[in-house]
């Protein structure tokens, strides 16, 4: 089985808001000086996938968009976790390109790759969340589709996948080729690597690609006619009030104002 | 011709709320625009001979109603490819979508397949200058992004919960059934079983919700809760590490991966309040924060704050609720 994974290098989501700033011109994050890591889902569908080569010797490529530059670590993370080997799309731009403009150039570089059987990617990304890489690749592809999978349940022929649903869980069949976008669930934490596995991460193969070196699907971009008109920070201000004093008299006040707002 | 298409879903049979939002939604723009409103009705089973109805109270008079057995929850690829034809035929300029969980595999790939433009997730609808402006949150829900499409057709997803059910408006309304062709094994994903969590109240329909959160520690702490929620008939909700850490299921995650919820009264306990957590919650009507940690960002949005280990206040919290309604 031939999998690749789509992985995003993003600002850290959990930095402190302080240190959280839009740009006024490229209306993005920015991201000078802040501390760069594998997109949060990102890494849970990488961990499914070394599950599966760690069950039945699938074969996992890691496949990133971005200035090559900056995401060498994000690389050698995952070829230290476990994955065989990594293509970089070189593109400065990457970190402004839209979630359409993105799967498209990850589409072409898929199609460059060769046959690929199960292409993962994370449910949503941790800066503009879009959640739309996933399904575009499956049209580009012409691919299966199936959103917010947590497991693989089973992993040869048509695979079943365990998929989040409002009230609970579906379990899909799907045929392959498929594109799966994975949300983390405890099954799919993502592995630590091993001192030994950073040292043979270093001679596992990196190519990287320019953009001009792919050519992307004859249909059109759905990003297209969509303009980002402004990006705002809302203000918070704070107007919590502490109810004081011991654990009962704090339990006593809460009654209190629930019963003056009629919520009790 | 229909200039806005409303995909609503009736997949067991009665109409999805979220399909109500998508009303509203569409009524926000379809004035300034100078567009009407058309809803596409997919689902199966006798519970569609009513939701019409519920589409022409809302104020929709057009409604083209498909019938089809595979229109059932979770069967995604059969909406998509009823929804691609139905699109083809009535050539909207805007569809809106649910970016529930269905609407979550739909959107994107009919926007492809109609060579549409797109925007998704988005929690707000408006108008300007002839293009449809759309808002959406991103970074975690620490900033908003305000979209601007000119491009036609143009599909629009929408964050269930964003938007509020449209005030009843009804007007005298058209049901057109259209038949569809569909072999079942065209389909390449198909539902084999369907995991349903139990719950009392619904996560997304409560009035009260108790949020829990890592501060919790481990299962024994969402029992407390769990007491907690039911002495108030509220719901069970948790922040994403419970989720992750298989304290809670899945489904009971709550922000901006999991639920958005809007109860009258929310109360996060053992929460740090993380920006992610907060998009999910912020649209209650009243937010109490229970937390040891006086620095914790959850007090920024709270309304009231006890600043106490959970472990001290729930139990008595739950005696006092208990003797008042003399449980
Ligand atoms: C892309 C992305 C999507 C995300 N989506 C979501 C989402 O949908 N929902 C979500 O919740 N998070 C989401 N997160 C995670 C989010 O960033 C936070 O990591 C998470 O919300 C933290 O959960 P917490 O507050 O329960 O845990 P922590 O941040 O660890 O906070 C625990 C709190 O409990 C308090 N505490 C500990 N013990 C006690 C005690 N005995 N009594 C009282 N208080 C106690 C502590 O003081 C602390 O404030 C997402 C993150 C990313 C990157």
């Amino acid at each position: 089985m031939d999998v690749v994974v789509c992985l995003k290098q993003v600002v850290d989501p959990e930095l402190p808001i302080r240190d959280f700033a839009v740009d006024p011109g490229t209306q993005r994050q920015v991201r000078d000086g802040r501390p760069l890591v594998i997109s949060t889902y990102d890494e849970n569908a990488l961990e499914v996938a070394l599950q599966l080569k760690d069950a039945s010797g699938a074969k996992v490529k890691v496949l990133t968009l971005g200035p090559a530059a900056a995401v060498s670590e994000a690389i050698r993370l995952a070829l230290a976790m476990g994955a065989d080997e990594a293509i970089v799309v070189d593109d400065p731009r990457a970190p402004e390109l839209s979630g359409a403009e993105k799967a498209r150039t990850l589409a072409a570089a898929i199609r460059r790759i060769g046959p690929t059987d199960l292409i993962l990617t994370g449910c949503e990304s941790a800066d503009w969340a879009e959640r739309v890489v996933a399904p575009l690749l499956a049209e580009d592809l012409g691919a299966a589709c199936v959103t917010f999978v947590s497991r693989i349940e089973a992993g040869d022929g048509a695979p079943l996948v365990r998929r989040l649903v409002e009230d609970g869980h579906h379990l899909v069949e799907v045929r392959l080729p498929a594109v799966l976008s994975v949300t983390s669930d405890e099954s799919n934490r993502p592995r630590l690597p091993k001192v030994k596995d950073i040292m043979a991460a270093k001679r596992k193969p990196v190519q990287t690609w320019s953009p001009g070196d792919l050519t992307p699907a004859s249909a059109g971009d759905v990003g297209a006619g969509v303009e980002v008109r402004g990006v705002v920070v809302p203000e918070r201000t704070s107007r919590c009030e502490f109810l004081t004093g011991e654990p009962v008299e704090q339990v006593e006040a809460l009654v209190q104002r629930l019963r003056d707002q009629k919520l009790l | 011709m229909p200039d806005i298409l409303v995909v609503a879903t009736a997949p067991d049979g009665t109409l999805s709320r979220s399909s109500l939002e998508l009303v509203a939604g569409a009524h926000a723009i379809s004035g300034p625009l100078g567009l009407g409103v058309t809803a596409v009705l997919l689902g199966s089973g006798p519970g569609l001979v009513d939701a019409p109805q519920a589409l022409h109270r809302h104020g929709v008079a057009r409604v083209l109603r498909v019938d089809h057995p595979l229109l059932t929850a979770g069967e995604s690829d059969a909406y998509l490819r009823v929804i691609e034809q139905v699109a083809r035929i009535e050539r909207p300029e805007v569809v809106l979508i649910s970016a529930d969980t269905m609407g979550r595999d739909l959107a994107a790939r009919l926007a492809w397949r109609l060579g549409a433009a797109l925007v998704t997730e988005c929690s707000e609808l408006a108008s300007g200058d002839g293009a449809v402006v759309a808002r959406r949150q991103v970074y975690g829900g620490r900033a908003v992004a305000t979209m601007a499409v000119t491009r036609r057709p143009a599909v629009f997803s929408m964050k269930p919960r964003s938007l509020d059910v449209p005030a009843p408006s009804p007007v005298a309304g058209t049901v057109e059934d259209l038949t569809v062709e569909m072999d079942p094994g065209d389909l390449p994903t198909r539902v084999r079983q369907v995991l349903r969590e139990q719950s009392d109240v619904g996560l997304e329909d409560a009035q009260v919700v108790i949020g829990g959160g890592r501060g919790m520690g481990g299962p024994e702490g969402f029992a407390q809760l769990g007491e907690l929620a039911s002495t108030l008939g509220g719901a069970v909700g948790a922040s994403r590490p419970p989720a992750d850490s298989g304290w809670v299921p899945l489904s009971w995650q709550v922000g901006q991966t999991g639920k958005t919820i809007r109860p009258a009264l929310y109360v996060a306990v053992g929460i740090s309040g993380a920006t992610q957590h907060v998009a999910g919650v912020s649209g209650s009507r009243m937010i109490v924060a229970i937390n040891r940690d006086p620095e914790a960002p959850i007090f920024s949005v709270a309304h009231l704050g006890i600043v106490a280990d959970f472990r001290e206040v729930v139990p008595p919290l739950i005696a006092k609720i208990k003797e008042l309604k003399g449980l």
